[in-house]
């Protein structure tokens, strides 16, 4: 045995069962699924390169911190908050700013792409529009926004609401279009009307193309939200580098990027989650 | 007592190549309450599209079908659809999709139940009803699409190959419960089926439908299903009747096919 196969005993997540007797695994999703044990090692290589490379002084901390002034920035921003707002302020004038737009995104987005799977009269109007706009990143119109509404809140959420807005209605036209044909003849023939039919039947099943919308629009939004107040606003994440940048405060700027990621990663996690407890039958239909 | 009365059915439509394919040409017959139909024939020959029409998702381009003296024009609830697979509602519990067609029609809730419980019964699912479809291996998941097809006691029963994905042994016990529930609701039933053996002992009436243009080529009467009720099914399909008249069959779509492909180069 090997010692990184000793060592995976030892956590206890070795594989088990029929995968420790597979012959084949190059090229087999299932064997290759549990990295658990790899991610952790590569997070801790990570951590400890860090760690020791600024310890022993190779890189200048002006180009990038240590660890301990990250952290100290971190305890110390908590606390007395950084340009008048607190760090959970910051953080959470990003979220909310996601939230009302995505949720607007959403609001506008899943009906249209509703009428646009059920209409023709509706697609053909929106079609152009639709594959016009959704090509087109959402930050090539904050010069735009900003000369409609300036840089406060609304022009951040009218940035966010386009951003979502196109994917949702892709997914949502995705999802009416991914309805089986028998599906629907059997609810007809069961006497059900078409109002009844949009509820139970086309709506439900097209929860599971809304929800990967839902998630990449989520995605999207967080990185547009982030980047839009790079450029310019009053608070949050984005803000918060930018004007810790200006001052050569790299441990704030990393500070800031570490939680941005964190966040994204635990946006997406709940996403998934919540998908899963939501749409238990996806990919078993 | 209701009949069904298909009356010079025939339907024409335009292929994107420019052309045209006659599906149906003038096809007529009438079915009596409690009668069992099979439909047979070669791919091509119109067999889903005049369960289509029968269904109502389908206008024929002449011709009508009548239920008793009522006209039928778009789908109802009177004619209950079975499909071949993944016409089930996975966000709906096994109960949920039986009591579907009775909950759409706002009916009281323990009315509901108490049909639910025993169509459950009836299919052979009776610890099944809280289950999800997709836990229900293929052969139980047909069982639920004819519970809730029966939940709303249709005048008539269509069904697009039923059993057409169940592996062999599966699809015999399934024949048994079309069979079984046939004789117990009295339902006027119309399969299509791709299976020569199935065909000859699920219908009481036979069709062998041919193509270009989409005809009856021939009709028969058979005793196997009214049979299939008392006697074992594995005698029947070895008895010497059916084996006859299977080969007679299987050689009848043998030669459509080679007039269709042309001879086959084996």
């Amino acid at each position: 045995m090997t010692f990184i196969e000793r060592l995976k005993e030892r956590v206890g997540i070795s594989a088990s069962g029929l995968e420790k007797r597979k012959t084949v695994t190059f090229g087999d999703a299932a064997a290759v699924a549990d990295g658990r044990f790899w991610s952790m090692m590569s997070v801790l290589t990570l951590a400890m390169a860090w760690y020791v490379g600024s310890a022993l002084g190779w890189v200048n901390p002006i180009f990038w911190p240590s660890p301990a002034s990250v952290w100290d920035q971190f305890i110390s921003i908590s606390g007395e908050g950084y340009r008048n707002f607190s760090l959970w302020e910051h953080v959470w004038a990003s979220l909310y700013r996601i939230l009302v737009g995505f949720s607007l995104g959403c609001l506008i987005g899943i009906p249209l792409g509703f009428a646009m799977g059920l209409s023709k009269v509706v697609r053909g109007c929106f079609d152009p529009i639709v594959e016009f706009f959704r090509p087109i990143p959402p930050l090539a119109f904050i010069p735009l926004v900003i000369i409609w509404s300036g840089i406060g809140e609304r022009s951040k959420i009218l940035l966010l609401f386009f951003a979502a807005l196109w994917i949702m209605v892709i997914a949502a036209r995705a999802g009416v279009g991914s309805v089986k044909l028998s599906k629907i003849h059997a609810a007809y023939s069961l006497g059900a009307s078409k109002k009844q039919i949009l509820w139970h039947v086309i709506l439900p099943n097209s929860l599971p193309e809304i929800f990967t919308g839902m998630r990449v629009a989520m995605g999207v939004c967080w990185g547009t939200v982030v980047a839009a107040e790079l450029v310019a606003a009053e608070s949050g994440v984005g803000y918060m580098i930018m004007v810790a940048s200006k001052f050569l405060s790299t441990d704030i700027v990393v500070l800031g990027v570490i939680i941005v990621g964190l966040i994204g990663y635990g946006i997406d996690i709940l996403m998934r989650k919540l998908e899963a407890k939501l749409i238990p039958w996806k990919g078993k239909a | 007592m209701s009949e069904l009365v298909v009356n010079n059915v025939s339907m024409i439509f335009d292929t994107p190549d420019g052309g045209t394919v006659e599906a149906l040409r003038d096809l007529s017959f009438n079915l009596k309450q409690g009668e069992l139909l099979s439909i047979l024939g070669p791919s091509g020959c119109g067999k889903s599209t005049l369960l289509n029409i029968i269904a109502g998702f389908l206008a024929p381009t002449a011709g009508t079908v009548h239920m008793d003296s009522r006209e039928l024009h778009g789908p109802g609830a009177d004619r209950g659809m079975v499909f071949q697979q993944g016409a089930l509602f996975e966000w709906l519990s096994v109960a949920e999709n039986i009591g579907f067609g009775l909950t759409m029609q706002g009916r009281p809730k323990h009315e509901i139940r108490q049909t639910v419980n025993h169509l459950l019964e009836t299919v052979g699912l009776r610890d099944f009803g809280n289950k999800a479809v997709y836990e229900l291996s293929g052969g139980m998941q047909q069982r639920v699409a004819l519970a809730r097809c029966l939940a709303n006691d249709p005048d008539i029963i269509l069904m697009d190959e039923p059993l057409g994905a169940l592996d062999a042994l599966t699809r015999e016990k399934m024949q048994g419960l079309v069979l079984k529930l046939w004789k117990e609701t009295g339902k006027t039933i119309i399969l299509i089926t791709h299976s020569v053996e199935e065909a000859l002992f699920l219908g009481e009436k036979l069709f062998v439908m041919a193509p270009r243009p989409g005809r009856i080529h021939k009709e028969y009467s058979l005793p196997f299903a009214e049979a299939g009720l008392t006697q074992d099914p594995r005698e029947i399909r070895a008895s010497t009747a059916f084996v006859e008249k299977r080969e007679e069959i299987l050689s009848m779509i043998w030669e459509m096919e080679e007039q269709i492909m042309g001879t086959a180069e084996v």
